[in-house]
């Protein structure tokens, strides 16, 4: 049996039945996201005045990579360029050249992904310490030349760790919003290039002992839940796009209008997961 | 909604989101005078330029795509 309407538009909607169903289903998922954007933009206008972790109920700005998130953010735009190069490259009828397109949004996409991994590693071997005498800093520390991920205060104490050389941040530049100033300390640190002060933590006077994980902070939780679930949306439309690139092109042969209509349904997806980005990475990172 | 609509509604953004980041550069260098702050903000700017001569050069060339 033949699907109808994959080549030719319905008279009723003016529109072929591929391009009506990706748009049904990417109004869906522009409720879901817009639940996401709504709890971020409500938790944080109602944090507390000051940063995390110095008032507790602050907020932890400034926190996130802001230069590697600039940079994938090029990343994704380039990608979004070059799949509507690969649809076009298809309606001059140039194979090899679709291809070529394909593959540079595809290694994109891997490659925006293997940077948000790092990020995510960065995060996970990130700690917030909280001392027995009320101080509190973050930063990292090494064991045995490795930087552990996911540790709490019960897992350095049951490897009878009994001091910690942690490298605690200097703020940077970044902590402070617009509209406010950098301290003249902070800014020489890092104009000396020392971003980190090392200290010897006693294990017997830390208080608590937490990484950057979505249970340490509400930020954090919203921060991995989002990126996270848009990460799921790449790689998704990473394996649809490889697809079409490497494996499902006897469409091509047989039917080259049918394979114009669903890469253009691909790049239609593929243009809105990197929308969302852009929405998401003003909202996460600078705000 | 085509893809050339969208992809010309996602340039849009883009372009947005640029002078949004040169802006937030800027306000930065005002306040702290790091001078890669004033650097990232003129490279913003640039990249905004870049998207909108992209977007035009890209409206000629699918001059003849559908909109719908």
């Amino acid at each position: 049996m033949d699907i109808p309407y994959t080549v030719n538009p319905r008279s009723d909607t003016g529109l072929y039945n591929a391009k009506v169903g990706i748009w049904l289903f990417l109004a869906s998922e522009v409720m879901l996201f817009g639940a996401f954007f709504s709890a971020y933009i409500l938790l944080r206008v109602t944090a507390q005045q000051g940063f995390w972790p110095d008032v507790a109920d602050g907020w932890p700005h400034g926190l996130l990579n802001i230069p590697i998130g600039t940079f994938n953010t090029a990343v994704l735009i380039s990608s979004s360029v070059t799949v509507v190069m690969a649809w076009m490259a298809l309606k001059e009828n140039n194979f090899p050249k679709f291809r070529n397109f394909m593959l540079f949004t595809v290694a994109c996409a891997l490659g925006f992904l293997g940077i948000k991994t790092f990020e995510y590693k960065e995060k996970f071997s990130h700690y917030v310490i909280r001392t027995t005498d009320g101080k509190v800093v973050t930063g990292h520390f090494d064991v045995d030349g490795k930087s552990p991920l996911f540790w709490t205060l019960d897992t350095v104490k049951s490897k009878n760790i009994e001091k910690l050389k942690v490298e605690v941040d200097i703020p940077n530049r970044y902590r402070f919003p617009v509209g406010m100033q950098v301290p003249e300390d902070i800014h020489k640190a890092h104009a000396e290039g020392r971003h980190h002060d090392e200290r010897v933590i006693e294990v017997s006077q830390i208080d608590s002992l937490k990484a950057f994980i979505p249970s340490t902070h509400p930020f954090f939780a919203i921060y991995f839940t989002m990126t996270f679930l848009h990460g799921l949306h790449v790689l998704g439309g990473a394996i649809v796009l490889a697809y079409f690139t490497f494996i499902g092109t006897d469409l091509w042969r047989k039917n080259p209008e049918q394979f114009t209509n669903r890469i253009e349904v691909g790049g239609l997806f593929w243009h809105f997961v990197d929308l969302v980005w852009i929405f998401l990475f003003p909202v996460v990172y600078l705000l | 909604m085509s893809l050339k609509t969208f992809h010309i509604v996602f340039v849009t953004v883009s372009v947005l989101l640029m002078l949004v980041i040169a802006a937030w550069n800027f306000g930065n260098y005002r306040d702290n005078g790091t001078q890669a702050d004033l650097t990232w903000g003129v490279v913003s700017v640039i990249a905004a330029v870049g998207l909108l001569i992209y977007g035009k050069i890209f409206l000629r060339k699918f001059k003849n795509v559908s909109y719908l």
